[in-house]
């Protein structure tokens, strides 16, 4: 696009108020829940008691002859499953016939107000016959015959993947040290502070509008016309501001299929909102991973070869689950220079809500053994840890081993900023016993590079019009989550035209008049909807040029676009304002409007499985955590954290300084508190395998009191991928923190916790072992035996593979018996 | 069989508040919270909530003056009652300095728990015009927010102080040249 040259960023890079943020503050923004009707009811949700059951029948007359209820649904009204991937249908918007886990919805009742349809729900009869609960993906490889699910690979794993690049044991063999270690990473959730509401309203002929809390209402609106058997065209999904998502409103939800319905059979707008117990249930957050790192080194600390295997325990549902096990292995080779790389990952069903995509997406849990062993490395060849990571950071413009392109790459530049801002040489290993200083890096997708659903089209449309009063209208299917995607989307709008964000306003996250785009998930939304509206935004410039230079009678090379007016360079009397501008531009072209859109380039691997990791770009972090451990108590402060994220370009400075505070924030928790865990109720109540805290005050997050000062570096060197710049910054900063808290903990008081979460509890027992001169470790002992698959075999780009499986078994490394593991 | 269960009693009670500085009569279920009364009778839906339980101070109010979890007060228990909520902190177009202070300084992301954070943070200069940091940690630890981190929300609190604190000093050096 046309940019006049040598004009200074305006809009871009200034610090600026967000568009909505005057909403925000005032209690005017409307989210799903605030929305209300005439003639509207309420939906509640009846779900199973039992983990793992067949249901046998279910009686809803009485719960329908109650005073106010409108319409009972059950598993019967929704006979077509559905499932946010294609690969993976297995959820029913109620439960036809089994339950799988404490909380599945299997009943709804429609009433006059939420009171009458939560009495109503204790009149549904329902007999259920138990199965036997699969509680852990041990139980779940070692009871094949107890399946979960009547597909999937085989007994209860229900994806495995397994790629190899390069001859990994070979280089192993060759390898100074290798490093074996087994990490356990507990699952945890979302915790947005917006419980899930939806508010569906018919609009007649069997057309109907859905207001949602939904990340993603592209992806919704193609399940609602698959379970609902509606064509797409009668449906219009409306994403309403999330009150955080983090990627637990991705997956589309019970609810939004029950209230769709519900308002169709009813001719009536149906809402419904979960309580903050139901969020627990719905969940779709991180999954608890096992993992085992066998890592090849050289002497003075070069990597050799990575073998990661994963284990990933993912509730009674597919979900996301497919693209989060690759994910526990595809981007760990972004950081350091890592020639050869080989993962395993398997996923299994077990009978607990279904785990799905959260913030860093299947990445974090890698990313804290990877990071921790290195750790361990660093110790044992006698090197600093943040020399030996600088030392092999990957480059610029460079090809992982597993086929990821890397664009710009500022982690050299994250690790001297962290080092230098904190410090860390006068403190790693140099504090008082109890005080000590951890480092970690990470990288992040900006964007996923295929979508969900297989096709060629565009990630993101924009269309943009220009009207007479002077103001620019921006339509996209971007979904407005909390992390400023409409801030973004104007910013763009407004750099490019010349006006401030004031005269933009932004149409967003409506399926039923604005073009797709996929959604706020993957940290997609400020590189491919910014790089569509740069484009639209470009278009409208270029007709704004072209009738002013004819009006003023000068170049259009001259022309100007800049605070509201247009104008030749060098001739102050040759000027209009923007809004006269456009009506000269009406004059010369018709009604303005333009259209822009966005198609991630084709990523370099050409093997089955090379479409997860590929991103236009990928964003670099580096932290350091100081922590101070109680030795009596096992107590972690954390006094401060230093944190230096390579976002490419700053569009609004304030907000990304919060995107990164907010993701050390997310990362601080789950490193030292946050976790999704379960326990069996006594025999006598049912043994059912029950969540063990689905409350807020129990499931702990860290307050304004436990968190830390946080120190945020923004490393602004611009991707030419992204739009003036700008590269993510919405997940990769969480990575870091968990492995950086604990190999903090390690130099205060030489203990290795790895696991997560790195509770007081765990820390003392540590220090009890340290204490008896055994190991001081706390974490898993073992890695059980997974039937991974063959794996795919792809020479890495640096031994001469062209990006394709090799599949000639004389060019394929020998396979060898599985050992077992220590 | 289940015995059914008695639907609770619905017949509404009416009662009289003083709501952002307007007398307003409402009527309602009586098992109703002051928090749903809020929402769902007064349409004041900026009040969030969060849990319902208390948990997550998403719907705090300040009733006569002093910050309350909405949701765990009964409507009926606040007859007379003065109560003030975010839809009347800004005086017209003029936004009020921890408004302006939470939308200029990146205090507010989802903006969810903003109100509930904001009541709070009013609750506190009203008594306490200068907090430190750690101050205002403290009384707004019961606000949970999952996007900012809190960094950012202690950063506007103070700023707003500081605006709030200006202008009473201007204003007073004002009256004193008047006087």
């Amino acid at each position: 696009m046309s940019m006049s040259a040598g004009k200074k960023l305006e809009v871009i890079g200034h610090a600026r108020r967000r568009v909505d943020g005057h909403a925000k503050v005032t209690g005017q923004l409307r989210y799903a829940d605030d929305m209300k009707l005439p003639r509207m009811l309420h939906a509640k949700l009846l779900r199973s008691p039992h983990p793992h059951a067949l249901i046998e029948s279910i009686d809803i007359a009485r719960a329908r002859a109650y005073p106010g209820v409108q319409l009972v649904l059950t598993g019967r009204d929704f006979p077509v499953p559905f499932g946010i991937m294609p690969v993976s249908q297995d959820e029913y918007a109620l439960a036809p016939e089994r339950v799988r886990y404490v909380g599945d919805p299997v009943a709804a009742v429609i009433a006059k107000d939420e009171q009458a349809a939560s009495e109503a729900l204790q009149l549904i009869e329902v007999k259920y016959k138990t199965l036997p609960t699969i509680a852990t993906p041990e139980e779940a490889l070692a009871h094949p015959e107890t399946r979960i699910h009547d597909y999937g690979e085989s007994g209860n794993i229900h994806r495995n993947h397994a790629f190899e690049f390069g001859d990994v044991e070979a280089a192993l063999a060759k390898s100074d040290h290798v490093f074996e270690d087994v990490f356990f990473y507990e699952g945890n959730t979302h915790l947005p502070m917006e419980q899930h509401a939806a508010l569906a309203a018919s609009e007649g002929d069997g057309r109907f509008t859905l207001w949602t809390s939904t990340q993603n209402p592209h992806y919704l609106h193609r399940q609602l016309a698959l379970t609902l058997q509606l064509p797409a065209a009668h449906i219009r999904v409306i994403a309403c501001d999330n009150g955080g998502g983090f990627g637990g409103k991705c997956d589309p939800a019970n609810h939004e299929m029950v209230v769709s319905k519900a308002a169709l059979i009813l001719g009536r707008p149906v809402k419904i909102c979960l309580t903050r117990e139901e969020v627990f249930y719905l969940h779709r957050g991180r999954h608890p991973v096992l993992m085992r790192f066998r890592t090849g080194v050289t002497r003075d600390g070069k990597l050799t070869g990575m073998h990661l295997q994963t284990l990933l325990d993912g509730g009674g549902y597919g979900s996301h689950g497919p693209a989060s096990t690759f994910y526990t292995g595809v981007l760990t080779p972004l950081t350091y220079e890592l020639p050869r790389f080989k993962f395993d990952a398997c996923r299994v069903f077990t009978n607990k809500p279904p785990c799905g995509p959260k913030r860093g997406h299947g990445t974090p849990q890698p990313r804290f053994g990877q990071e921790v062993q290195l750790d361990k490395i660093a110790e044992k060849l006698k090197l600093d840890p943040a020399d030996l990571r600088l030392n092999m950071a990957t480059k610029a413009d460079s090809l992982t081993a597993n086929w990821l392109k890397i664009g710009s790459n500022g982690l050299a530049a994250c690790i001297r900023q962290v080092v230098e801002g904190s410090g860390w040489k006068q403190k790693h290993g140099k504090l008082p016993e109890g005080r000590g200083v951890g480092i970690a890096c990470s990288s992040y997708m900006c964007g996923a590079g295929v979508s969900i659903y297989w096709n060629k089209m565009p990630h993101s449309g924009v269309q943009l019009t220009l009207d007479r009063s002077g103001r620019a209208t921006v339509f996209c299917g971007a979904t407005e989550v909390g992390q400023g995607s409409n801030d973004v989307l104007a910013a763009i709008v407004a750099e490019t035209l010349g006006i401030s964000t004031k005269e933009v306003r932004c149409v967003t996250g409506d399926t039923g008049i604005t073009p797709i785009d996929l959604g706020s998930y993957s940290s997609r939304v400020t590189i491919m909807m910014g790089n569509a509206a740069l484009q639209a935004a470009g278009r409208a410039r270029d007709m704004l040029v072209t009738a002013a230079a004819e009006q003023l009678e000068v170049p259009p090379e001259s022309i100007v676009l800049s605070r509201g007016r247009v104008f030749a360079a060098g001739d102050a009397a040759k000027s209009m304002s923007f809004a006269e501008g456009v009506v000269y531009a009406e004059t010369r072209f018709g009604t303005l409007a333009t259209v822009g859109s966005y198609t991630p380039p084709k990523p370099p691997g050409k093997f089955k499985g090379s479409g997860v990791g590929p991103s236009p770009a990928y964003s670099f972090t580096a932290c350091v955590v100081e922590v101070e451990v109680d030795e009596h108590t096992g107590w972690i402060s954390v006094p401060k954290i230093w944190i230096a994220h390579d976002i490419g370009r700053a569009l609004n400075p304030v907000l990304a300084r919060g995107q990164v505070i907010g993701g050390v924030y997310m990362g601080l928790g789950e490193a030292l508190m946050e976790e999704q865990a379960f326990r069996r109720l006594p025999p006598k109540l049912s043994n059912a395998l029950v969540h063990k805290f689905p409350s807020l005050l129990e499931y702990k997050s860290i307050t304004s009191l436990d968190m830390p000062e946080v120190e945020v570096m923004l490393v602004e060197d611009p991707d030419p991928n992204c739009p003036f710049g700008a590269k993510e910054v919405g997940q990769g900063p969480l990575l870091p923190v968990m492995p950086a808290v604990a190999n903090a903990i390690f130099d205060a008081v030489g203990v290795r916790i790895d696991e997560v979460p790195i509770t007081p509890e765990k820390v003392l027992r540590a220090l009890r072992l340290k204490r008896a001169g055994k190991n001081p470790r706390v974490g898993p002992e073992h890695f059980p035996h997974v039937p991974y698959a063959e794996p795919t075999y792809v020479l890495p780009p640096g031994e001469g593979g062209d990006g394709k499986e090799t599949k000639d078994p004389n060019k394929r490394p020998a396979r060898k018996p599985e050992t077992a593991a220590a | 069989m289940n015995t059914v269960p008695k639907p609770i009693a619905r017949r509404k009670v009416h009662i009289s508040l003083r709501v952002n500085g307007e007398e307003v009569e409402v009527s309602f279920s009586p098992y109703k919270t002051l928090l749903e009364v809020l929402r769902e009778d007064l349409d004041l839906t900026g009040t969030k909530h969060g849990c319902e339980l208390g948990e997550c101070g998403a719907c705090t109010v300040l009733v006569d003056g002093e910050p309350l979890l909405a949701c765990l007060k009964l409507a009926l228990e606040c007859d007379g009652c003065s109560i003030e909520t975010i839809e009347g902190l800004a005086e017209g177009p003029e936004l009020h300095p921890l408004q302006a202070a939470f939308a200029d300084h990146g205090g507010s992301q989802c903006g969810y728990c903003t109100p509930g954070v904001i009541m709070t943070a009013k609750g506190l200069l009203n008594r306490e015009p200068n907090p430190s940091r750690e101050r205002i940690k403290e009384a707004l630890s019961g606000n949970l927010c999952r996007c900012t981190g809190y960094q950012q929300i202690v950063d506007s609190v103070e700023e707003a102080a500081r605006m709030i604190n200006e202008t009473t000093v201007n204003e007073t050096t004002v009256n004193e040249r008047k006087a």
